[in-house]
């Protein structure tokens, strides 16, 4: 492992392509690349610090996705894992990309398997937030929703709700992650709040919230009531589709007070 | 709008409307231009699960539980003694466009007990539509439940305005819907269906000469079968669902096990189990029909009247055709690889990529997600180790359904999303 190099990183997408384009360049050995407050410095490793680089990242993205449109998708949504581990895991793969292009459908790759994985439960989730998301119609007229998804997946959802929520404004917040993403009308901004309450679907008022907002939830929470079948009643099958994480956002989930 | 009383229909009328399986809602392609509300061009997206595991991506519910009729199979029934209710069309529109604007649903599904006359019913959920699309705007899914006996015009408007369209034949044969709904005829059903269809087939062909041409029910049309309500077998199921897959470009056929909702000597009584393992093995039937390339009558024939409860479908296929393996995996076709017991559509993809650069072994497969605690009666594969031994399809029967039994059994679920 001698003259291994680790790579930090500010933490961005493009400062991760950044740091791809710069191992390429130096042709050095990388132990490993690292958020830079992720801190777990290889104890023999020296470390290198990557400045983001527009240029540089837009030449790696670039260079996969004329080649292969999925690959580069894949990476992106297997980064958004925030697995740990993942960007050397991705260097890896995107090495093996360059040498040979369609090494991306072999499946009997380790690494080529492993990314599609984690892409895999990254677009699960994606798709669990297009579904899970619960808005709140605000008294200043901004549909609402806080959400708290186990992957980053706030920038693959925006482009869904942009384009099925055109002519109302609306705001969804990342709790964990703290920061959101608001349509104003026109476009989807990135936005980070000072938030004292945290909006669960508890179907309580709140002065935030129109009047109205507490009875829709509740006609909804009835609504799904009055859907069930009792005979056919199947809790395993229920929290196998609705995991008991996202009920605390979930209106239909929660009892009225 | 008073909360309380539209929470009160809304109760109603959604309970009455659960027993309608169908919630698909993909299909469409409604695009939002200009800014407008909704957007049904993806997939459909199921927002949440009830408790007995159905998938709610629709407001599914009934414009109103009065009827004139009385089918025996039926909560709406005249004679069932329960509360009645009825929407007025701007409450459904209100309802819909609020629920969907809070990311609730993908849209509405509208269908409707008979009030006076099939096409007084039916204009009624037209209006519905039509204020949806003209008024507010909204390019969301909707799917109306066509009214049995109405009018061709009013099917004709119908598709104008809906994405998809269905008229549920509700019992398979004709003598079953003689006994239990002897007020309609099979005709009622199927006049509807070929005006949609001919319809649909009417505006694709003058959309590609005139491309103005508005869309008509642009997700097509469906239907539903309940089963269990009448002695049918499976085959006779199996062979209508294929009759109106091909003879009315169906999109979907819909089996839905039989909720006793009545005591009626012609019926299964209260209490009585719904049969959801069956109803089970007849979505995976369907599944193979449409996408691995089955023919019904290799599943499903004189011989085999009924599917195997213990084993499904494909897994039985293959029993009765032992002949026809091992198949090896890093030789053959798509198609055959399709047929193998644990194999998926998409493990057959991931096989057919990966075995252009090696031979595959079992170490591969494994990983590729293959069921090897099934497929491995049936291929080769780049190994010595060899399972499949000259055994009788018993044996290999006994030996999975040994090394499987809580996998059987989680397959109790009408919707069905794991495959192999
Ligand atoms: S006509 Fe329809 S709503 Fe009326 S009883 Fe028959 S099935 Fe039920």
């Amino acid at each position: 492992m001698e003259n291994a190099k680790t790579l930090i990183y500010d933490g961005s997408f493009n400062g991760f392509l950044t740091a791809i384009f710069v191992a390429f360049e130096e042709r050095a050995q990388i132990a490993d690349i690292q958020k830079n407050r992720s801190g777990q410095n290889g104890l023999f490793s020296e470390t290198e610090t990557v400045f983001t680089n527009i240029e540089k990242a837009k030449r790696v993205w670039n260079g996969i996705q004329k080649k292969n449109h999925n690959a580069v998708k894949k990476i992106y949504f297997a980064y958004l894992s925030e697995t740990r581990g993942v960007e050397l895991l991705l260097y890896r793969y995107i090495r093996k990309l360059f040498a040979n292009f369609s090494t991306y459908s072999d499946f009997s790759d380790g690494i080529v398997l492993k990314i599609s994985q984690l892409a895999k439960s990254v677009g699960r989730e994606k798709h669990r937030m297009e579904a899970f998301v619960r808005f709140q119609l605000t008294q200043d007229e901004i549909y609402f929703a806080n959400i708290e998804p186990d992957f980053d997946v706030l920038p693959l959802i925006s482009k869904h709700f942009r384009s099925r929520y055109a002519d109302q404004q609306w705001l969804i917040y990342d709790v964990k992650r703290d920061y959101g993403i608001f349509y104003d009308l026109e476009r989807v901004e990135i936005v980070s709040l000072d938030l004292n309450e945290i909006y669960s679907n508890s179907i309580h008022q709140s002065d935030r919230l129109l009047v109205d907002e507490h009875n829709y939830q509740d006609l909804w929470n009835n609504y799904f009531k009055s859907t069930t079948i009792r005979s056919r009643i199947n809790r395993k099958l229920h929290t196998q589709h609705v995991p008991k994480r996202y009920w605390k956002y979930l209106s239909e989930k929660r009892e009225a007070v | 709008m008073s909360f309380e009383r539209i929470k009160e229909k809304l109760n109603i009328l959604a309970d009455a409307a659960k027993y309608d399986v169908s919630c698909s809602s993909s299909g469409s392609k409604r695009t939002n231009t200009d800014n407008k509300l909704g957007d049904s061009s993806g997939m459909g997206i199921c927002h949440s699960y009830t408790e007995d595991g159905r998938c709610v991506s629709l407001l599914k519910i009934l414009m109103t539980n009065y009827c004139i009729f009385d089918c025996a199979y039926c909560v709406t029934r005249k004679s069932n003694d329960i509360k009645r209710a009825a929407f007025k069309i701007q409450e459904v529109v209100d309802l819909t466009i609020n629920f969907y604007r809070r990311n609730y649903i993908e849209g509405l599904f509208l269908s409707s007990g008979i009030f006076k006359s099939p096409d007084y019913t039916m204009e009624r959920l037209i209006a519905v539509a039509k204020k949806l699309r003209t008024e507010e705007n909204f390019n969301g899914y909707i799917h109306l439940k066509s009214i049995p006996g109405a009018s061709d015009e009013l099917m004709w408007e119908a598709g104008l305005y809906a994405d998809r369209l269905s008229v549920n034949i509700e019992v398979p044969t004709i003598s079953g819907l003689k006994l239990l709904a002897p007020e309609k005829k099979h005709d009622d059903f199927t006049r509807p269906m070929l005006k949609v269809k001919n319809e649909i087939v009417r505006h694709k062909e003058e959309k590609k000469v005139i491309k103005s041409t508005p869309k008509y029910a642009p997700a097509g049309q469906s239907t539903q079968m309940i089963i269990g309500a009448t002695g049918e077998s499976d085959k006779d199921i199996m062979y209508s669902a294929t009759h109106y897959y091909k003879n009315y470009n169906m999109k979907r056929v819909y089996y839905s096990g039989y909720v006793p909702v009545a005591d009626d000597s012609r019926l299964p009584p209260i209490g009585s189990q719904v049969p959801m393992l069956r109803e089970n093995r007849l979505y995976q039937t369907d599944w193979l029909l449409r996408f691995y390339g089955f023919g019904v009558g290799e599943i499903l024939n004189k011989e085999h009247p009924n599917l195997d409860i213990d084993v499904d479908p494909k897994l039985s296929w293959a029993l009765r055709n032992l002949h026809l393996f091992p198949v090896d995996i890093n030789m053959a076709d798509k198609a055959m690889l399709a047929r193998v017991p644990g194999i998926g559509m998409k493990s057959v993809h991931k096989i057919v990529n990966a075995r252009r650069f090696r031979k595959l072994n079992w170490n591969h497969l494994k990983n590729i997600g293959i069921a090897l605690n099934r497929a491995k009666y049936f291929i080769l594969c780049d190994s010595s180790h060899w399972e499949h031994r000259d055994w009788e399809a018993a044996k290999i029967k006994g030996r999975i359904l040994q090394n499987s039994t809580g996998k059987f059994r989680k397959e109790y679920s009408s919707q069905l999303s794991l495959f192999n």
